[in-house]
């Protein structure tokens, strides 16, 4: 087979044109940049007009949680005709409903979660609406709760199991976007019927019926996709024929998804590079201006800031302030050795400067040794200028994912267009420590949540029978953790499936299951108390022990101490292998995170008190980060400790958020960015550490801005995986925030 | 010989002011001279309690193992008054050269002896804290008259070593204009000095004077404001007028 089109004349290489293979297009033509960012130009009039407009609409939101938000007719692809925001001056265009920051309804997720979250802002649900997805559509939501065990429900409501998505969309699919500027919907519509007359040659089995439905669904999609286009004047069926259109073509690709699906996280992928080949060609042959380019840019990165999706309060108590996790992931090197990174890189972080901070999309930073050194140095700058960006280490993700992966969420790296994940939240493992000292009762309720076993009764904790109770409760809590999970991606292939999204993979797609965990830290500093110190059990009139005391002193994980550091090793690589042990749904791999999002501060809410000292309530450290204030050698024995996580153990995703004043970071400006560097080039050697978000900024900026919101609208900082505006967290969490950051040492 | 063994105070693995880069800074203890606006007056005692005692092995065995950090930073040796205890110092910064690691001493050069002074064969950058030029000045601020300071001063010019000149500017104690220009005329003629970091005077450690018991000498002395470093900053910032400086 042959692909064969005009608009591909000047572009090189020759596999991409007898197969979808994005990846080969960019290698044969792409070009690095190892400049600096002098070359870079402020927004256009235009661009600032529709971005003012915005900025006065955010006020709104702000002050009433959802700006404008649809009762009655569900999102699919083409629900909406053409919206604008200021039509003359929107140089790229497709807003989700038919006006900006409207939020519109999925109740194929489950249609209490739309009621509930309608009534949270003063709406109410259409009651046709709700008579359809009660009596005659059946939900991913209620599919589930008809399918889960009582073991599962006790499991999610002691909250051992949190976030699990059985009442929204799963998200973390990225479609390969860039496919429909390349190829256009023709060629892609083509190649998924010719894989679907592939399925009847054996023998008909569950697995094909489903593949050979869910193509059908693949096709249908993309057909409604080229009709959304059209409504915005726009002909997806043929490859883009110049910059403008690429641009346009990979956002309308991302827009169709998210008018699809609400997904927890919606990722868009690695499209700078991709575009910069364009760009590059319109800027070489005199159409295109780098004015011009940087509008391009701008402007797309302004939709992809006004992404909603209605939300319950419960959500956002996990992942608050509005995230979308449109991540899109900068730089990194190609397996050739040349970088990846090109000016087109550098335009996307501009825009945090011609627009102002915020949280999306998601920019991250792929890092790698051999960067460039300009290009390092500029995302040092940014990184301390606006604290919007996150680091992921791509000398260590390349050698499993090649060079044309890009990151889902926060931290789970999956090749473009040939991954997906079945999104799996996370098990809390230091409530399962409690559990095992509690004989599987819950330590808050008292309810028998695990099957019973034989509690710890002695007055002081054995560190080796801890450790034996510990690793059966562990086992249980696998077995039944992964099992919900085959139940909710069963059910959310029936019921929600991202016909869209999966358009944009391969057929034959690989498919990972990711599961994560929370609590790491604790569950390390609570063993290595007990092995080290004298922890007397404190057991209330029901038996359980609802407090530690605690005798002698242990060394905290985070202080880059092996006895302690191993320990956090162990139990990741343990719960690992438990989790490994267990069938997956549609042959998944089984992999797992270190990463809690926001819900470290739920998750402390939620769980009583740990033997390493820490009082029942009190929140978590985020992802794999150590327990804060215990760190008595600073920050870089603490990145130290966690880079010991084992990658292979937690393939999904090892988070660690760092907070940093200025001036800890150094006494002027330019050894900032140096030492910045230095930090960064230190915790992502190739056995190093897998993330980290850097925010530089004082603590009394955070007090202040705590005070008075209206004074910082774009404030914006990373917590574990994403960005958020530091004025849409909950008190709790803006206190959780300023407790971790590091001042200046004495 | 009885193995040397440092008295160490405490570890910061991520230490960015003292010396270029990122620096693993070790903390010795003891200090015999008492600044009235000393900010660790923990590290005072010889004999006070200690987190680490380390070999000068085992100190850069636990230095190595932030390798990848410090490279283009290395390690900075501080307290206290690191000279107390030289021949921990020496050898230290012996083995961290063999390991091409760079090597930072923060002093205020108040003992000079043929001990102290052969630390100096292993260090590539001295932060040298000079009180005050004047020599009574200098005894009311701290317990010596400054004199020897100066002498390590004509030594690192000897030697060559590359020199930060440290003061800390406190209000109405050591910020009068013509001090502080007699100190940057005086500094200017040492070839050897690349640099000279005014530090103002904070509070930050006055909550450790309470936990000791000790009376605070500065009580009531309000910080160095922002403005006014800016001002000496900027007074200052050619006066070196050294071609390639380590800014």
């Amino acid at each position: 087979m042959r692909f064969n089109n005009e608009s591909w004349a000047g572009f090189k290489g020759d596999v991409w044109k007898k197969e979808i293979n994005v990846r080969d297009f960019i290698q044969n033509n792409y070009t690095p940049y190892l400049g600096d960012d002098s070359f870079l130009t402020p927004s256009s009039e235009k661009t600032r007009k529709v971005w003012n407009k915005l900025t006065e609409m955010f006020k709104e939101e702000r002050e009433r949680g959802v700006y404008d938000a649809e009762t009655k007719t569900p999102q699919t692809i083409t629900t909406y005709g053409a919206g604008y925001i200021d039509k003359e001056n929107e140089v790229i265009v497709g807003l989700q409903t038919d006006a900006p920051l409207k939020r519109g309804i999925f109740p194929k997720g489950g249609i209490r979660m739309v009621e509930n979250s309608l009534e949270a802002y003063g709406y109410k649900l259409d009651p046709m609406t709700k008579e359809i997805f009660t009596k005659y559509r059946k939900t991913h939501n209620e599919g589930v709760f008809s399918a889960y065990t009582d073991e599962m429900m006790a499991a999610r409501r002691s909250a051992i199991i949190t976030g699990l998505p059985d009442a929204y969309g799963r998200g973390r699919i990225i479609g390969d976007y860039r496919r429909v500027a390349l190829y256009g919907t023709t060629i892609l519509i083509e190649e998924k019927k010719n894989f679907q007359k592939r399925l009847d040659i054996q023998e008909i089995t569950d697995d094909i019926i489903q593949a050979r439905e869910e193509i059908t669904e693949q096709i249908k999609a993309l057909k409604d996709f080229e009709k959304m286009c059209a409504s915005y004047g726009f002909d997806v069926s043929r490859p883009a024929e110049n910059a403008r259109e690429a641009v346009q073509f990979v956002y309308l690709a991302y827009l169709a998804a998210v008018k699809d699906q609400d997904g927890a996280a919606m990722s868009i992928g690695r499209t700078a590079t991709f575009l910069d080949i364009y760009i590059e060609k319109d800027i070489k042959e005199g159409r295109l201006t780098e004015d011009e380019a940087q509008e391009l840019i701008d402007q797309m990165i302004i939709k992809l800031r006004i992404v909603r999706f209605l939300r319950t309060p419960e959500y956002n108590d996990l992942f608050s302030g509005d995230p979308v996790w449109v991540t899109e992931s900068l730089g990194g090197m190609g397996l050739d050795g040349r970088t990846l990174v090109t000016k087109t890189c550098f335009r996307y972080l501009h825009t945090l400067y011609n627009l102002g901070p915020a949280p999306e999309p998601n920019l991250t930073v792929l890092w790698a040794d051999k960067l460039p050194e300009n290009w390092k140095r500029f995302c040092a700058k940014v990184s301390i200028d606006t604290s919007a960006i996150q680091y992921e280490n791509d000398d260590l993700m390349r050698v499993d994912y090649g060079d044309d992966y890009g990151i889902a969420c926060c931290v789970s790296p999956m090749k473009i267009g040939k991954q997906m994940q079945y999104f799996g939240a996370r098990a809390n493992l230091a409530k399962c420590l409690l559990y095992a000292i509690n004989g599987g009762r819950d330590e808050c309720s008292g309810v028998q949540v695990a099957p019973q076993y034989e509690p710890i009764t002695s007055e002081y904790l054995d560190y080796e029978e801890v450790m034996q109770k510990y690793e059966q409760m562990m086992r249980w809590l696998a077995k039944v953790y992964v099992n919900a999970l085959k139940i909710i991606h069963y059910m959310h292939d029936k019921y929600a499936y991202e016909a869209f999204e999966m358009a944009l993979h391969d057929g034959n797609v690989q498919r990972i299951r990711a599961t994560g965990i929370a609590g790491l830290s604790i569950v390390a500093d609570s063993l290595a108390a007990i092995r080290d110190c004298k922890v007397k059990v404190i057991r209330d009139e029901r038996g359980l022990a609802v407090d530690f005391e605690r005798e002698g002193d242990y060394v905290p994980f985070g202080n880059n101490d092996d006895r302690t550091d191993q320990i956090a090793v162990d139990i990741t690589e343990k719960f690992m292998e438990y989790l490994r042990q267990h069938e997956t749904y549609r042959h998944a791999v089984p992999t797992q995170s270190i990463l809690t999002i926001t819900s470290n501060v739920v998750y402390g809410k939620k769980t009583g008190s740990t033997p390493d000292g820490r009082p029942g309530g009190a929140p978590f450290a985020p992802g794999a980060n150590p327990m804060n204030g215990r760190d008595k050698k600073g920050a870089v024995a603490a990145l130290a400790s966690v880079a010991k996580l084992p990658f292979q153990h937690a393939h999904d995703g090892i988070s660690y958020t760092f907070a940093v004043s200025p001036a800890t970071l150094g006494k002027e400006s330019t050894v900032q960015v140096d030492n910045l560097v230095s930090l960064l080039n230190g915790y992502f050697v190739p056995t190093g550490g897998q993330h980290l978000n850097v925010n530089v900024f004082d603590k009394e900026l955070l007090i202040d801005a705590m005070e008075h919101p209206e004074k910082y609208p774009q404030l914006t900082i990373r917590v574990s995986g994403y960005a958020v505006n530091f004025v849409k967290l909950t008190r709790e969490q803006q206190l959780d925030v300023i407790s971790r950051t590091i001042n200046q040492a004495l | 010989m009885a193995e040397i063994v440092g008295r160490i105070h405490s570890l910061e693995s991520f230490g960015t002011v003292d010396g270029p880069g990122i620096r693993f800074v070790t903390f010795l203890q003891g200090c015999p001279l008492r600044c009235l606006y000393c900010h660790n007056p923990d590290t005072w005692n010889p004999k006070g309690k200690v987190a680490y005692e380390y070999t000068p092995q085992q100190l850069l065995d636990e230095v190595l193992r932030y390798r990848n950090f410090i490279v283009r930073g290395g390690v900075t040796l501080t307290g206290g008054e690191p000279l107390m205890q030289p021949a921990f110092c020496r050898e230290f910064f012996r083995l961290c050269r063999e390991e091409g690691l760079h090597t930072t001493i923060d002093t205020a050069g108040s003992i000079v002896n043929e001990q102290t002074l052969s630390v100096l064969d292993y260090t590539d950058l001295v932060l040298l804290d000079i009180k005050a030029l004047d020599a009574e000045k200098c005894k009311h601020v701290c317990a010596a008259d400054g004199r020897n300071t100066l002498r390590f001063l004509d030594e690192l010019q000897a030697r060559s070593i590359p020199t930060w000149i440290r003061h800390v500017v406190v209000p109405g104690l050591t910020d009068d204009e013509a001090g502080l220009d007699r100190l940057v005329s005086y500094v200017k003629s040492y070839t050897v000095v690349e640099k000279i970091e005014w530090l103002p005077y904070h509070t930050m450690g006055t909550f450790k004077y309470k936990e000791l018991g000790i009376d605070y000498p500065l009580e009531g002395v309000l910080p160095l404001s922002a403005d006014r470093i800016k001002t000496i900053k900027e007074k200052y910032k050619d006066a070196l007028n050294r071609e390639s400086s380590a800014e």
